[in-house]
């Protein structure tokens, strides 16, 4: 399977880099990890005149602490993410999710930034960084925005970031001792994308829930915040019936759609059941 | 000394280190100076007439060389179906589609240039005007009222309409019958996913009129006899067929396809080397599929277990074309097996092939018989499940008695050699099946899903006796060639007529032929896949290559040893009556210090000045072996697996074989075999599934992304045995290894699966795979009394 013709740009800064995209517009489609769209090219679903390569870009890949928060280059692959100490040390669920993508291969190249501006509705990273309240960073023709993850995720493989914009960091809070998260999915049995995902990030104070914040991916369109199980749990204790409760309560708000996987009602289901199990999961760090 | 060496041993595979070193030389590899490149145009249409197609844009690309459409390939004829069902409706299937497309991928255009890329883009541009017609893909709809007309010939969509067994017999064992245990079973269409994609490099020399094709094929000779008297009637001597290293073919590089014909016909025109590559959209699109069965069946009972009867009715998907050896697999392949293991009273099968909008269904590993044995060993746990019997009691209670030569089955077949029980026990043993009751009760009352399956299964492989498979249809025979060449120096070449593509024939045959000959293995080569230096042979399917292309080799073997026993005893002024062979020395019967080594014999037998009268001079032997019966391995398997409830999802705890193929040559390839064979049953129980939208024709399931082939991570390490039960058929006493897994592992995990969720009520899956939405629903289903 070859792509259509291209040309490929090779920026050096992301200045350089925004100058392209401002110059070829819809013709133009950044290049991170490749690992969603060459396979798109191949099949010749995308066929982008002009391919802008962030990989030449220096300071887009790397993880550091700043502030309270890892700040994480868009161009950091799965497997840095998966395997930093950092991470590992200040928000294990990060660490965790990058973890559960795909395979080996996949993780060597594939990046965080790519995973989020693709927006797949399968994609591991958007359950979690919404139970994380991560921040986007993007910089385009008129300078740095930072983005809420609430407002990021816009509709299916649609993000806030402009099209004359680059993601260039995730800010993700640093979890705190009293915070216990997990992410838990079920893995579509060919491709190991999440037919349902769920991210769990609970603060229990005094015995009680004084913060939940739960992401959900795979069962629709976008990856969404369940609200309805945050409401559930905060201020109570994580008793059985508590986290039962919470968790029938995953599916409100998901645009549930049926493929090969599953019909509505079993992902209705199973987001239950992944709720359960990461509440739960959570609960026990 | 060498002798007890060789055979039985497992040596590691000679030509592992080139596969894994990256240097084996496969089709593509093949660089030829002045080559272009081929791109298919394909139908994105399930069925639909073509009103035009429009070249003029993708011959104005640059790069572009030729571009031939089904019109422009006059005087070529219709690829061949080469199993002749009596009243087959055979349609016409054009190398290029010309009036109409029958399904998705059919090819319409070959655009060649001076790059694959280049080929691509034109490709793109060629505008086919189609008029879209509404298209069939179920196996149950197809021969409906009402179902769109696929071919002419075919009213109904009905390509054939088979029967074996005794319909009266059986119907008279129903009436009889205590119990009578029914049940649907779908088995589901896979696709076959060799790692290497079928391709094709095709160079016609002008000066001499000599056509070579290098394809991916599992039978070179069959691939140039079918494409050069069928097709496009090109003198058989003029064209070489050679199959180099093949990565894979499980069945779908057997048969002759569109791209390989087109691309040997398109040469003669441009009269340059065409190289094309499939990619792995068109190999889901395009290689041959397999199953794809819906069938009632029916088991006739009396109280005490025995069964009286079964009477099967199977509609069989062939897709859009008759593919090569379609009509086979259904038929002789399938119904001939539903005897099974089980010494059944009667026997009544009816088989409708059907055509679809679908990819042609052919041979894929195993070919009917994992059709035969999963509807057989679903059907008997159903039985045990009715008479509340358990299902390793009930196996047992009815299988055949021990026999040594020859069981005459219900369904045609006369078996070779026997002994299940022992086999089954063995199983049960290392299962430690009573242990394993106790374990899952106790896991039941924690809420835990156990559950074990069984199943037993026969196979018929070394296909085939020429003259028996002449009489049911097919269009050729199925003996195969072995010629053994010993070199002046005593070093040999062996050429056999089968292919490797997988198998590991260069370390086996060598094995035997070294063993047989007691000379050091390094000394010993074999060269396959080449109709310019291997005499004709048949190729390598139905795991026949052991016994049947290495019985074609030990009688060379032998005829060498006859001549080297006539110049040795004259060396030695003896009797040739009077000398015998081992250990690579020819001496005289009694008197092993009158001996000649091998080397010596092939010396004089090249330089030979003193040499016995009316020898010829040279040692050099062919062979070609027909045999007599099929031979028939057998086995049983065991599952255990561990249901999640929540999400339906099946996890293998344990996975346990013992299995009787015959004698051994490599212990450690067989090995592989079974357990390759066993992740691919698995993976169409648990997740394999080619899925076609029923309204549009797409293959919905036509990426790696999308189709679920078997991980290591959902596979246990398996627990294998074996006894030998040596065959009666062949000199070798190899009854055949390469399928077994596979037929014998797919209904294993599912009536692993019904086992565990026997407790709650579920009794049957009627389709596969069991994903786990069908598990779970099967679950709500069963507990919520619907
Ligand atoms: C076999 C396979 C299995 C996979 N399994 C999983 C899985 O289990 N879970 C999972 O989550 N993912 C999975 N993936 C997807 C994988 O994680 C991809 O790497 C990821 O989705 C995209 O990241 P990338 O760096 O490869 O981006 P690319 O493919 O290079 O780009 C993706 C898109 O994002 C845009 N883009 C990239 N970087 C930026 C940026 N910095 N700013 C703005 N736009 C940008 C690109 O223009 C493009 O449109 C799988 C992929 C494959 C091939």
């Amino acid at each position: 399977m070859y792509p259509a013709q291209f040309d490929y740009h090779t920026p050096g800064t992301v200045k350089e880099a925004l100058d392209l995209l401002g110059k070829y517009k819809d013709d133009a489609k950044l290049l991170a990890g490749g690992h969603s769209l060459l396979p798109a090219m191949k099949f010749r679903l995308a066929r982008p005149a002009h391919l802008v390569d962030l990989r030449k870009v220096p300071g887009l890949a790397g993880i550091k602490e700043e502030g309270g928060s890892l700040v994480i280059g868009a161009m950091t692959t799965h497997w840095a993410v998966e395997s930093s100490p950092l991470v590992k040390a200040k928000c294990p669920v990060l660490a965790q999710t990058a973890a559960q993508i795909g395979d080996p291969m996949v993780r060597n190249m594939g990046t965080i930034g790519g995973s989020l501006s693709h927006a797949d509705p399968a994609a591991d990273y958007p359950a979690t960084i919404i139970a994380l309240n991560a921040e986007m960073v993007v910089e385009g023709p008129k300078g740095k925005r930072t983005i809420k993850v609430d407002d990021f995720f816009k509709s299916l493989m649609t993000t806030a970031v402009g099209p004359d914009e680059i993601l260039t960091e995730v800010r993700v809070p640093v979890c705190g001792a009293n915070v216990g998260c997990a992410y838990m999915k079920f893995p579509h049995p060919a491709s190991r994308f999440a037919v349902v995902g769920v991210a769990a990030a609970l603060t229990v104070e005094g015995g009680k829930v004084s913060k939940a914040s739960i992401g959900i991916t795979g069962a629709g369109t976008k990856a969404v915040r369940a609200k309805g199980v945050e409401a559930a749990l905060l201020g109570k204790a994580l008793d059985a019936a508590t986290i039962q409760a919470a968790a029938e309560k995953a599916p409100d708000g998901v645009d549930v759609q049926a493929d090969l996987q599953g019909s509505v009602e079993y992902k209705t289901h199973l987001l239950k059941v992944f709720a359960k199990r990461a509440i739960e999961a959570a609960a026990k760090k | 000394m060498a002798t007890a060496r060789l055979m039985g041993s497992s040596i590691k595979r000679r030509e592992d280190p080139r596969f894994i070193t990256g240097k084996g030389n496969y089709t593509d590899d093949l660089k030829l100076p002045g080559m272009t490149y081929a791109a298919f145009v394909r139908s994105e249409h399930a069925n639909a007439r073509i009103r035009g197609i429009d070249t003029a844009r993708a011959r104005a690309h640059p790069g572009v060389v030729a571009i031939f459409t089904g019109k422009d390939m006059t005087g070529v004829n219709s690829l061949p179906c080469g199993w002749l069902l009596p009243e087959l409706k055979v349609p016409q299937h054009p190398p290029l589609a010309t009036e109409a497309a029958r399904c998705v991928g059919d090819p319409v255009a070959i655009v060649i240039a001076e790059s694959q890329t280049a080929a691509l883009d034109a490709a793109d541009l060629v505008k086919v005007d189609w008029d879209v017609l509404p298209s069939v893909t179920s196996t149950a709809r197809a021969a409906t009222p009402g179902a769109p007309q696929i071919h002419e010939v075919a009213p109904n969509n009905i390509a054939f309409k088979f029967q074996i067994g005794d319909a009266a017999e059986t119907d008279a064992a129903f009436t009889k019958a205590d119990v009578v245990v029914k049940k649907r079973i779908v088995n589901q269409r896979l696709v076959a996913n060799a790692m290497e994609p079928r391709a094709c490099v095709a160079r016609y020399e002008d000066a001499t009129g000599d056509l070579t094709l290098w394809v991916t094929s599992q039978n070179p000779h069959v691939h140039r006899l079918l494409m050069t008297a069928f097709v496009l009637g090109i003198p058989e001597h003029k064209v070489r067929v050679i199959a180099p290293d093949v990565g894979g073919g499980f069945g779908s590089k057997i048969f002759l396809y569109n791209e390989e014909t087109v691309c040997s016909w398109a040469t003669r025109q441009i009269k340059r080397p065409i190289r094309w590559t499939s990619d792995r959209r068109e190999a889901f699109q395009t290689d041959a599929q397999g199953r794809d069965h819906v069938t009632d069946a029916e088991v006739a009972l009396s109280k005490d277990g025995t069964m009286l009867g079964l009477r099967v009715k199977t509609t069989a998907n062939l897709g859009a074309y008759l593919s090569t050896f379609a009509p086979a697999v259904p038929t002789f392949l399938y119904a001939t097996l539903l005897n099974g293991v089980y010494a059944f009273g009667a026997i009544h099968a009816e088989v409708t092939g059907v055509f679809t909008n679908t990819t042609p269904v052919d041979a894929y590993r195993g070919a009917g018989r994992p059709e035969a044995a999963y509807l057989l060993e679903r059907m008997v746990d159903a039985c045990a499940a009715a008479l509340k019997m358990d299902p390793a009691e009930l196996r047992k209670k009815n299988f055949i008695p021990k026999f040594d030569n020859g069981y005459q089955t219900k369904v045609a077949l006369m078996y070779d050699s026997g002994n299940y029980g022992p086999c089954f026990d063995t199983l049960l043993q290392m299962l430690d099946y009573k242990k394993f009751r106790a374990d899952q009760a106790a896991a039941r009352a924690q809420g835990r899903l156990l559950g074990v399956g069984f199943s037993t299964y026969i196979e018929a492989c070394s296909i085939a006796p020429s003259k028996v498979v002449g009489a049911l249809g097919a269009q050729a025979g199925l003996w195969e060639s072995g010629k053994v060449r010993v070199h002046p120096t005593g070093k040999v070449t062996v050429f056999t007529g089968s292919h490797s593509h997988g198998q590991g024939h260069e370390t086996t045959f060598a094995q035997l032929a070294a063993d047989q000959l007691g000379i050091p293995m390094d000394d010993v080569d074999i060269v396959h896949g080449d109709t310019g230096i291997v005499p004709f042979g048949m190729g390598t399917y139905g795991s026949r290559s052991a016994s049947v292309g290495g019985t074609a080799i030990l009688m060379s073997i032998n005829k060498i040893k006859e001549k080297g026993k006539r110049i040795a005893a004259h060396l030695l002024e003896a009797s040739p009556g009077d000398m015998d062979y081992a250990n690579g020395q020819f001496f005289v019967k009694g008197s092993p210090e009158k001996a000649v080594p091998f080397g010596t014999v092939a010396l004089v037998a090249y330089v030979p000045h003193n040499f016995p009268e009316g020898v010829e001079p040279g040692l050099e032997e062919t062979s070609f072996y027909d045999p007599s019966n099929f031979c028939f391995p057998f086995g049983a398997h065991a599952c255990v697996v561990e249901v999640d409830p929540d999400t339906g999802h099946v996890k293998i705890l344990r996975y346990l074989a013992v299995d009787d193929v015959g004698n051994v040559i490599n212990p450690m390839i067989v090995d592989g075999m079974v357990h390759g064979g066993i992740a691919q049953g698995v993976g169409q129980a648990l997740w394999e599934g080619a899925v076609y939208d029923d309204t549009s024709g797409q293959l919905i399931t036509g990426s790696m992304m999308d189709y679920a082939l078997p991980k290591a991570d959902g596979l246990p390490m398996y627990e294998t045995a074996r006894t030998v039960t040596p065959t009666p058929v062949n000199p070798l006493g190899i009854k055949g290894a390469g399928e077994t897994g596979t037929i014998a592992s797919t209904p294993a995990v599912v009536n692993a699966v019904v086992d565990a969720l026997s407790g709650l009520g579920v009794d049957h899956f009627e389709a596969m795979p069991l994903t786990p939405e069908r598990v779970w629903k099967a679950v709500q289903a069963a507990t919520s009394g619907k």
